[in-house]
């Protein structure tokens, strides 16, 4: 039941994850984030990156999150295909694993600038599922 | 947006009066037509935005609004340090000075025809562009804090771009007051290796053509004519001004409480310009202009060699280079009186006047060129600031998206895009397919009808209008 999608934005585009867990809902934004680039499918996860995250509450620990990877992009020149989160008491220890970028190959679309407090949203549906959610600048 | 809601004052200007703890009205400068497509968002947030702390005359919205964050795209506000003005990340947003600058060639289209291939080739080797692109200036930690205090003229003092380049840049090339203690370690080490780097998305390199002049005397005075080859780039402050971006909406998102403010919206995130962290706030995005317009003084060098290898003939005289993310400490007439506001303009460019001191000689008669970019299929406009009272001299910047970039790829495909715009004799080089399939033209709105409302609402004068012949997409 874990998943993600993209959410519409006229300039730029929602990620949302959605699990079990408040964590695998983080991982699956974090994936959100890595298919506005390419599909992830096309990202090897051979190189492991560790990210700690500290935030006031969900929603701010997910904006955290995503710069987190948003950062570890932009200065590693990579891209992530596959993502852990433990939270423990307001933080989180984030694992991802990816690969260096080849444009070639990759045919990315666009760079993310940053992730944004536009349609921040961080809940538990009745059904029990969490959901994470924010609009990405690219 | 639904008209019925706003105040009609003539033609192309409308008025949300103030209430529910707005300090002043909103405006929007747009004919009824681009109001009407305007999302009901933009109303929203410029009410948000009237009733920031120290705001005054108006929170404006020009022809080009579209929802953004916290502050629409296209729109301006100007606040009193002195009546507890604010400062605001949300106001200038993540890609500080993003903007365009236009260069002449001294050239005709009839000079491009024959080599506008290997122009194209040579362009797209020499431009890093696209995600993953790395630049050819590697910088050191101490040359990059010189760079963020020298902007273009640090550039051009390291032998990138040409010291008569400095004076058609906004504040001649280097802004004063740009503090790199306020940027922060990461935001330094995003930008190690993206000196001189395109980026992707919206952003380009052109080579474009002047397809109609509409003042012929202004076009004059800024060196244009029917026919010219130009050189347009548009890109910004690249991986450090991102994570300004990113640092200071956190933290004035956190320090909103101990400053007693009250944000409508998160990413309204703001500080008192007279507090620390709004100081240090405007040291940082001071720094963050100076990044921008340096790295479009190295792309200018580089389209230059380019230029040299290929069209030897060609000599790229820089006509002007205007910023439209940013938030400066300008003077201007309010109720009779001299002021001193920060106006913060978020996806709006400056339009000085005729005569306006900032402007170097050879522009004054003219007034300040206003670039307007387009989208790949579509044309560019150069207007001329009027220095209008209204919306402190300011203009609109740019088309914006009619269509999500979900909605372009599911209607094109990269290869179409490119071979499409190849039957009208425009060369796309992109890195990426699927980037430029996301950015094909029909996303984005008609800028004509943008910049005719400008016209109307007396921010700028139509002077030329451009169509793109190579294209070098990130």
């Amino acid at each position: 039941m874990a998943a993600w999608r993209h959410f519409q934005h006229m300039a730029d585009i929602g990620v949302h994850g959605e699990g079990a867990s408040l964590a695998e809902a983080f991982e699956q934004t974090a994936l959100a984030l890595s298919a506005v680039i390419t599909d992830p499918a096309l990202i090897r996860p051979e190189t492991r990156v560790e990210v700690e995250c500290r935030g006031s509450d969900p929603e701010m620990l997910l904006v955290d999150w995503l710069n987190a990877w948003v950062y570890a992009m932009a200065t590693r020149g990579m891209l992530f295909a596959r993502f852990s989160v433990t939270l423990d008491g307001g933080g989180l220890h984030g694992i991802g694993w990816g690969e260096r970028l080849e444009p070639a190959r990759h045919q990315p679309t666009v760079e993310i600038k940053g992730a944004t407090y536009t349609e921040l949203k961080v809940w538990q549906a009745p059904d029990g599922i969490w959901h994470a959610q924010c609009v990405v600048d690219v | 947006m639904d008209l019925t809601r706003l105040e009609q004052i003539d033609e192309t200007c409308w008025r949300i009066a103030p209430t529910d703890g707005m300090r002043v009205p909103g405006i929007l400068c747009a004919d009824a037509g681009l109001i009407r497509a305007m999302d009901d968002k933009v109303r929203e947030q410029i009410c948000n935005v009237a009733r920031l702390p120290g705001i005054v005359d108006a929170a404006y919205a020009m022809p080009d609004a579209h929802w953004g964050y916290g502050f629409p795209i296209g729109g301006v506000a100007a606040f009193d340090p002195v009546q507890g003005g604010i400062v605001s990340a949300g106001g200038v947003g993540f890609d500080i000075s993003c903007g365009v600058r236009t260069l002449l060639t001294g050239l005709d289209i009839e000079h491009l025809e024959s080599v506008k291939r290997p122009l194209a080739d040579q362009l797209a080797r020499t431009i890093p562009a696209g995600l993953g692109s790395q630049g050819r200036v590697r910088l050191t930690h101490r040359e990059l804090d010189a760079m963020l205090r020298g902007g273009a003229r640090w550039a051009v003092e390291q032998g990138y771009g040409e010291p008569a380049d400095l004076e058609r840049i906004e504040e001649n090339g280097c802004m004063a007051g740009a503090d790199p203690d306020q940027v922060s370690k990461q935001a330094k080490e995003r930008q190690l290796q993206e000196m001189g780097t395109l980026g992707s998305g919206n952003h380009y390199l052109e080579v474009q053509h002047v397809a109609e002049v509409y003042d012929p005397t202004i076009a004059a005075c800024y060196g244009l004519a029917k026919g010219d080859v130009v050189v347009s780039i548009h890109c910004g402050s690249r991986g450090l001004g991102h994570q300004i971006g990113t640092d200071y909406l956190k933290a004035m998102l956190v320090a909103a409480p101990r400053h007693g403010l009250t944000l409508p919206d998160r990413e309204l995130a703001c500080a008192p310009l007279e507090s620390s962290l709004g100081r240090a706030y405007l040291g940082a995005i001071r720094a963050g202009i100076n990044c921008a317009l340096a790295n479009r003084e190295i792309l200018t060098h580089l389209a230059r060699e380019a230029f040299e290898r290929v069209l030897p003939a060609a000599h790229l005289d820089l006509l002007y280079d205007v910023s439209h993310n940013t938030c400066k400490e300008e003077e201007h007439m309010l109720d009779g009186r001299p002021r001193r506001l920060f106006v913060h303009r978020k996806g709006a460019t400056r339009a000085f006047g005729p005569g306006h001191p900032a402007l170097p000689e050879s522009l004054r008669p003219g007034g300040q060129p206003v670039i307007i970019g387009g989208s790949m299929g579509t044309s560019s406009h150069i207007l001329a600031g009027l220095g209008s009272a209204r919306a402190f001299a300011s203009a609109c910047h740019g088309a914006g998206r009619s269509m999500s970039r979900h909605q372009a790829t599911r209607r094109w495909q990269g290869r179409e895009v490119v071979d499409d715009l190849a039957a009208r004799g425009i060369l796309i080089r992109s890195p990426s397919l699927r980037g430029v399939a996301e950015e094909a033209p029909g996303a984005y709105k008609d800028v004509d009808a943008v910049v005719d409302a400008a016209e109307a609402a007396g921010l700028a004068k139509k002077v030329a209008r451009m169509v793109p012949l190579i294209c070098i997409k990130g």
